[in-house]
């Protein structure tokens, strides 16, 4: 069975007509004075699913979650959790629990007692609260932690104290507002796994605002990618990836080289694009587009492959000279000048020590790619 | 840096602590002075502090300083507190401006002009000038200290805080309660003992404002250096001097202290 990326998933509640969604937007709108963060966005979050919102800085994507949190008011539209609107329902009675991008830890007490905090806000008992606080530390490994200030941790301890206070009250919904981006790579990567295995161990839902497309394709189920106040697309990380809906998605997700072009005979979905200077690109994903359409091809860099004489059997192959090699151990990527001008991204995996067809800077060099290989884009 | 001592680094320094510190050391050295002539050196006796304890009017003249400066300062933390609450926290309501300006008028206001309007005040309303009337001009006075103080520190205090606190189910009561309070309170005490030792040595308000029977200490004194300055003078000085100085030691031993702390508690941290 063929699949677009590499996962297959079970979990696909978005496909399903009957699912009913967990988390509504309905047309929501927020503006700070004259200042539009969020514009007539509508958005539908599944049960259980790991939910990224991932967009530039000032995009919108935190106002969203601060006001599913309850800190900040749609202008217009509403918000919907399990089917109850929550306009007028103030943070501490909603059920969602937030973990804040600076941790927001109380810095006058001790990591079991801001575990705690939630806790005894909702009157528990005692014994309840002191097992679920050894039940948390347990979790977010930090046992011995436990009688800690904040300020005796490393940043890494901190984030997890932060993870464990917000999980503690079992919160339908978890938010997390850039939960990573205070930890080096290294801590970064092991706890997107660390993230994911939480939630699905804990059967929770989670909707994460990131900046960092990396961490959005590692952990989350779909990606909302925002821009300007906007959905440009929810998809799962793999589609985002190779089936963009539009240019800007195509070029804030990954590397991609674009052909603007001209589709110039197209029948069932395949087609030729002229895309000038003499360079005709042939493809199976012109989807609906008709002859005369202005399109944009974009395609990938690791799909195009460079070598130094014209493949044979290539369907797609332009001819142009090697402009810069950089060799990054696991890749290779090359950069090519096309005779037009143009400069393509190709990147080819190291998968042998020995190169059988070395390139050298300012080579005369093919690159060729597949049919199926790009997508073509027409917003 | 030079760290050798030349000649001209040893002679300034002399100066600078002389300059500084030489009328306050003869004021002390002549407290423990035998002889009743103040200039005059008769021998070392302790017995103007024993005769201080014994003089009645200088005693009362210090409850009343003590006691106008914990209730004025106590008062004007919570109001100076609540101003400073408001100033950075409700940015946007109308005339904020001139609140503020308001607030922080008293800073840069002249402690005459200060004293001599309350006075003007209290007549106009008919109030009998007195203890009372001491307490609410140093509130007065002291309040926007207060404000300044804590309004520095809420300007640095991170609202998330807040807002994590009411996610986790703190109403703003509570929050404000067990989280803002307690966060900024070490402002809040610096704001009272500003308050208070502004207070313990106002002479110009307190002379304005004060009445019978409500004569501070600072008063006390200033009246009875008029008529020539006993040993006994400089005796209670040489006590206001020891109190303010343990003061200032004990609260820079326990900064030091913190510091000291914090730097451990992030070696530990950085080791894990």
């Amino acid at each position: 069975m063929k699949s677009l990326g590499s996962i297959r998933r079970d979990f696909a509640p978005w496909n399903d007509p009957n699912a009913k969604p967990y988390i509504q937007f309905d047309n929501v709108t927020k503006k700070f004075g004259d200042f539009t963060a969020v514009n007539n966005l509508s958005l539908t979050i599944f049960e259980r699913e790991f939910f990224a919102l991932l967009g530039a800085s000032g995009c919108g994507k935190s106002t969203l979650l601060r006001m599913l949190a309850g800190f900040e008011e749609p202008t217009a539209g509403r918000i919907l959790l399990d089917g109850q609107d929550l306009r007028g329902i103030p943070p501490y009675r909603r059920p969602v629990n937030m973990m804040f991008q600076s941790y927001a830890l109380f810095p006058h007490m001790t990591v079991e007692n801001n575990i705690a905090f939630g806790l005894k806000q909702d009157g528990m008992p005692k014994p309840e609260i002191a097992s679920r606080v050894a039940e948390m530390l347990k979790l977010v490994k930090l046992e011995q932690f436990a009688k800690r200030k904040p300020h005796q941790l490393s940043g890494g301890q901190r984030q997890r104290v932060a993870l464990a206070r917000s999980v503690a009250k079992r919160p339908k919904v978890l938010l997390l507002d850039e939960p990573l981006g205070a930890l080096d790579k290294k801590l970064r990567e092991e706890t997107q796994f660390e993230l994911m295995d939480l939630q699905q161990n804990l059967g929770l839902t989670f909707v994460v605002v990131t900046h960092d497309q990396e961490e959005a394709m590692t952990m989350a189920d779909r990606i909302a990618i925002i821009d300007k106040g906007e959905v440009m697309q929810v998809a799962t990380p793999a589609e985002v990836y190779e089936a963009p809906g539009s240019r800007f998605v195509a070029g804030f997700v990954g590397n991609v080289n674009m052909f603007e072009g001209k589709i110039a005979r197209g029948e069932a979905g395949s087609a030729s694009i002229d895309a000038g200077n003499g360079i005709t690109i042939r493809t199976d994903n012109a989807g609906t587009a008709g002859a005369g359409t202005a399109v944009t091809f974009a395609i990938r860099p690791e799909k195009i492959k460079v070598s130094s004489k014209k493949p044979a059997e290539a369907v797609n192959a332009i001819e142009g000279e090697v402009y810069d090699i950089a060799y990054l151990g696991d890749m290779t990527v090359y950069h090519v000048r096309l005779d037009d001008g143009q400069v393509v991204r190709a990147s080819t995996m190291n998968a042998a020590r020995i190169t059988e067809d070395p390139l050298s800077w300012n080579d005369r060099a093919w690159v060729s790619f597949r049919p199926d290989a790009g997508v073509v884009l027409t917003r | 840096m030079n760290a050798t001592w030349s000649r001209f680094n040893i002679t300034s320094i002399v100066l600078g602590f002389a300059f500084l510190y030489l009328p306050i050391v003869l004021l002390i050295v002549f407290s423990f002075n035998e002889s009743k002539l103040v200039t005059v050196w008769g021998g070392f006796s302790t017995k103007w502090y024993v005769s201080l304890f014994h003089n009645q009017g200088l005693m009362d003249a210090t409850w009343v300083t003590a006691r106008v400066g914990l209730i004025s300062a106590t008062v004007a933390t919570v109001l100076g507190t609540l101003a400073a609450l408001t100033l950075t926290r409700y940015t946007r309501f109308k005339g904020r401006v001139l609140f503020s300006g308001m607030v922080f008028a008293p800073l840069v206001m002249p402690e005459v002009i200060t004293g001599l309007s309350l006075l003007l005040l209290f007549v106009a309303v008919g109030l009998d000038r007195g203890f009372l009337t001491v307490t609410l001009a140093h509130i007065t006075l002291t309040m926007c200290f207060v404000a300044v103080v804590v309004q520095s520190r809420l300007i640095t205090f991170d609202r998330s805080l807040e807002e994590a606190a009411m996610d986790l189910g703190a109403t703003p009561v509570k929050t404000f309660f067990q989280i803002t309070l307690p966060v900024i309170m070490p402002a809040i005490v610096s704001g009272w003992m500003l308050a208070f030792t502004l207070s313990l040595d106002d002479l110009v308000i307190a002379s304005f404002t004060s009445g019978p029977g409500a004569t501070t200490l600072p008063m006390k004194i200033y009246s009875q250096v008029r008529l020539g300055v006993t040993p006994e003078i400089n005796a209670a000085c040489t006590i206001l001097i020891a109190v303010v100085a343990i003061g200032v030691v004990i609260a820079s031993l326990a900064n030091k202290r913190r510091e000291v702390q914090r730097q451990l508690d992030e070696q530990a941290a950085q080791r894990g």
